[in-house]
């Protein structure tokens, strides 16, 4: 992929005009037939595609007030425009926000209003035809429903739903993009997005105890289906095997030994990532959230908490009540679900780590807010903790933090370019370009405060940023997670 | 009663029929189609209190849009203000006796008038200027702007440049009220302006400007922020600040027992 033209860095991001069809060749891959039919989808196009797609989006607008109100509401303020990534990166026309979802609205209105049946030309709506399908597929897997243009829409139209409802309509059609799809097959069957099977999460897990106890000369134990622990840890898999990922996993497990938390992850739900969020199907996203539910029973654990993984963290924060709730039989006393990064806050808050910060001193730290904790979650009691619980966690171990500007944090944040099931490498051109706006306001913390790390709070950041950040001329090594400068800094055995 | 008369009374008759019938069909489906999944924009208030401020903001000030482009807001505030005064105005021709707030409110919504039509003709230039605002602009954009801008354009004139038989048309007016038909003065303004008038009120619920009821019923602004179980019981109650934090539980029984399994 050498062919990749990358976006220069400036000073501040210069809002492309838009062009048609840029990116029209930037095509994810298609799952196959077997990997369609696994997750009950049709293998492949059936003859009667238009009629189940306009039937199958029928079935969502009755079903989802949400689509039915922002397929209605736009009035093509333009508001959106300037606010996408992918259309800050590629300058493509469709991938401005109120663009994508004309893709979808055009064919709503042909099919679903009075306007559109009678008067298609005049308010723009079009026939579903193999083009429209086609134009479907390529620019709702051009979008990482990161939900930055639903900010400053005024009636808050969130482009996440209508890329969701694009992609599963897509699906009962048979048309699946082959990363998300074969993820969600692995999932099903072993219970991770990696395919790692018990004896291989076993095998790692002794390993990585053993490296930690040459790195630190502690016993610091990382368990697997221990019933009756406290803590049940439900972690995206990435933290298993990837970098830094693994350093963060290192962190939390410091975090619980030091803290005297009994705490235990599970063989069954070895898994925080709920990828059926990214193509919009809700009965999967129910069957995946459901492992964690069965393992926190069968193990008879107190709580629930979650690993730095941003839309895990959304799926466990917002839906999972809704899907596979109560949570009743968790101790009423903690948030539940927590977040990892919440139960480091209270710890350190009560005095129950030992923590120093001058091992990160060679550090000058920033912090890259995930599009999926920043708008579709919260951390701490407050609206806005899930900014400043991370923060609060990084300044207690490490004394040299800096924000990036002020419009690309927050829930202004720039997506990471690689969210939503376009982690994957045949969107590289893509991800590269999409990139683009969050690398310009790193690049200038930089330039101007001599910005060494990025820490990330989500496997997908933290596997996007490592990938695309050379081709910026970045080291790849610049992306850490949270957990790693606090495993760093916990003074291990230390008691007050 | 001449043709025009009878002709407008029944364009009228129909103009609210649509109207009504129309924006209360579509706001039946919103309210009977659920919304299973929270989905706010976050951070998102905590409490229905909380939500309607919110809502408050959106609906009287246009936050979001404020945050999100301010040429746009500019023009769009300044439409909806004034389009707001405007209608206020336009009560004296249908309340009888005119109310003193009425009385006091007429010159700001005549004068209104103005500005409605300056902040459409800003809307219309921004969206041909704008290039990324051109491209997602379709023939009905344009139209609906020009329709406003002919309705308010005619309004204008007979209010400061050529008065009409305002008596009469009131007279008219109150009679399609009370069932009880009074000639229409048919002067060309006025048949203008209200068959413009009728028409907006037939596109409306068919089209774009959906986004006025829409903006009530959209999950991203109206749901609180509710979805996880937080913490309860004896120690922890519901709105209390500490809520948020481990249960300091000293000794044995806690759920967090910092005894136990220390390292080795």
């Amino acid at each position: 992929m050498s062919d990749i033209t990358v976006p220069p860095l400036g000073d501040y991001i210069v809002t492309p005009t838009p062009e048609v069809g840029v990116m029209k060749d930037v095509q994810t891959f298609k799952a196959s037939p077997e990997h369609q039919r696994a997750l009950g989808f049709p293998g492949s196009l059936p003859d009667n595609w238009q009629e189940l797609a306009i039937k199958r989006m029928g079935e969502l607008l009755d079903t989802q007030r949400g689509l039915r109100v922002y397929l209605d509401s736009c009035v093509k303020c333009g508001a959106c425009t300037d606010k996408c990534q992918f259309f800050l990166g590629t300058g493509d026309a469709n991938n401005m926000p109120v663009a994508r979802q004309d893709l979808l609205r055009n064919v709503y209105r042909r099919y679903f209003t009075a306007a559109g049946k009678m008067f298609p030309k005049l308010v723009g709506a079009t026939d579903l035809t193999p083009e429209v399908l086609d134009s479907w597929y390529t620019y709702f897997y051009q979008c990482s429903e990161c939900r930055r243009c639903s900010v400053f829409c005024p009636y808050g139209i969130d482009t996440a739903e209508i890329s969701m409802a694009g992609r599963e309509i897509l699906d009962a059609v048979g048309i699946g993009q082959k990363y998300t799809n074969e993820i969600l097959g692995k999932l099903h069957k072993i219970g991770n997005n990696l395919g790692l099977p018990e004896p291989a999460l076993r095998n790692t897990l002794e390993g990585l105890e053993e490296d930690v106890k040459d790195a630190t000369g502690h016993d610091v134990r990382f368990p697997v289906d221990v019933v009756g622990a406290d803590v049940l840890l439900i972690t995206p898999s990435a933290d298993f095997f990837a970098e830094p990922h693994i350093d963060g996993l290192i962190g939390y497990a410091k975090v619980f030994h030091q803290a005297g938390i009994s705490w235990t992850m599970s063989s069954y739900a070895s898994e925080a990532a709920n990828f059926a969020m990214f193509i919009g199907n809700q009965e999967q996203m129910r069957k995946v959230a459901l492992r964690v539910r069965d393992a926190a029973l069968a193990l008879k654990v107190k709580r629930i908490v979650v690993g730095e993984c941003g839309h895990a963290w959304r799926a466990a924060y917002s839906f999972w009540n809704t899907l596979v709730g109560p949570f009743d039989f968790l101790d009423p006393r903690y948030r539940q679900p927590a977040h990892i990064c919440e139960v480091t806050e209270d710890l350190i808050a009560r005095g129950a780590l030992k923590l120093d910060p001058t091992a990160n001193d060679d550090k000058v730290v920033t912090f890259h807010d995930s599009c999926n904790v920043a708008r579709a979650s919260r951390m701490g009691d407050r609206p806005g903790g899930q900014f400043t619980v991370p923060r609060s966690v990084i300044k207690s171990v490490c004394h040299h933090f800096v924000d990036m500007d002020e419009n690309t944090i927050g829930d202004k944040t720039f997506c990471c370019g690689g969210g939503g099931g376009l982690l994957t490498d045949d969107l590289l051109d893509l991800r590269v370009k999409g990139a683009m706006p969050r690398l310009q306001a790193l690049n200038m913390v930089v330039k101007e405060q001599k910005v060494t790390h990025m820490a990330a709070i989500c496997a997908i950041c933290k596997s996007q940023f490592t990938k695309v950040l050379p081709y910026y001329g970045f080291e790849r090594e610049m992306v850490i997670s949270v957990h790693q400068l606090v495993g760093d800094a916990i003074v291990l055995g230390a008691k007050d | 009663m001449s043709a025009w008369t009878i002709g407008y009374a029944v364009l009228l008759y129909v103009a609210l029929v649509v109207l009504v019938g129309g924006l209360s069909y579509r706001i039946a489906i919103y309210t009977m189609t659920p919304a299973p999944l929270r989905i706010p924009t976050m951070p998102a208030p905590r409490t229905r209190a909380g939500v309607a401020v919110r809502m408050a903001g959106e609906v009287g000030l246009f936050t979001s849009l404020f945050r999100g482009d301010k040429w746009a807001w500019i023009w769009s505030y300044l439409f909806h203000v004034s389009l707001l005064l405007v209608l206020l105005q336009h009560l004296r021709y249908v309340l009888n006796p005119v109310p003193w707030w009425v009385r006091i409110e007429s010159p700001f919504g005549s004068y209104a008038a103005f500005v409605l039509v300056a902040s459409l003709i800003g809307l219309f230039g921004r969206r041909l200027a704008v290039a990324r605002v051109r491209f997602v602009s379709g023939p009905s954009d344009y139209l609906m702007l020009l329709l406003l801008l002919a309705i308010g354009i005619t309004g204008g004139m007979m209010r400061f440049q050529s008065p009409v038989d305002i008596i009469s048309l009131k007279a008219f007016i109150l009679g399609l009220m009370y069932l009880h038909l009074q000639p229409l003065p048919a002067a060309p303004l006025i048949l203008v302006h209200i068959a413009l008038v009728a028409s907006l009120m037939v596109v409306l619920p068919f089209s774009k400007l959906l986004h006025a009821p829409g903006v009530f019923f959209s999950p991203t602004r109206n749901q609180a922020d509710r979805s996880r179980l937080e913490p309860h019981g004896p120690s922890m109650p519901h709105g209390s600040s500490s809520m948020s934090h481990e249960p300091s539980v000293a000794g044995a029984g806690g759920p967090v027992n910092a005894g136990q399994e220390k390292s080795a």
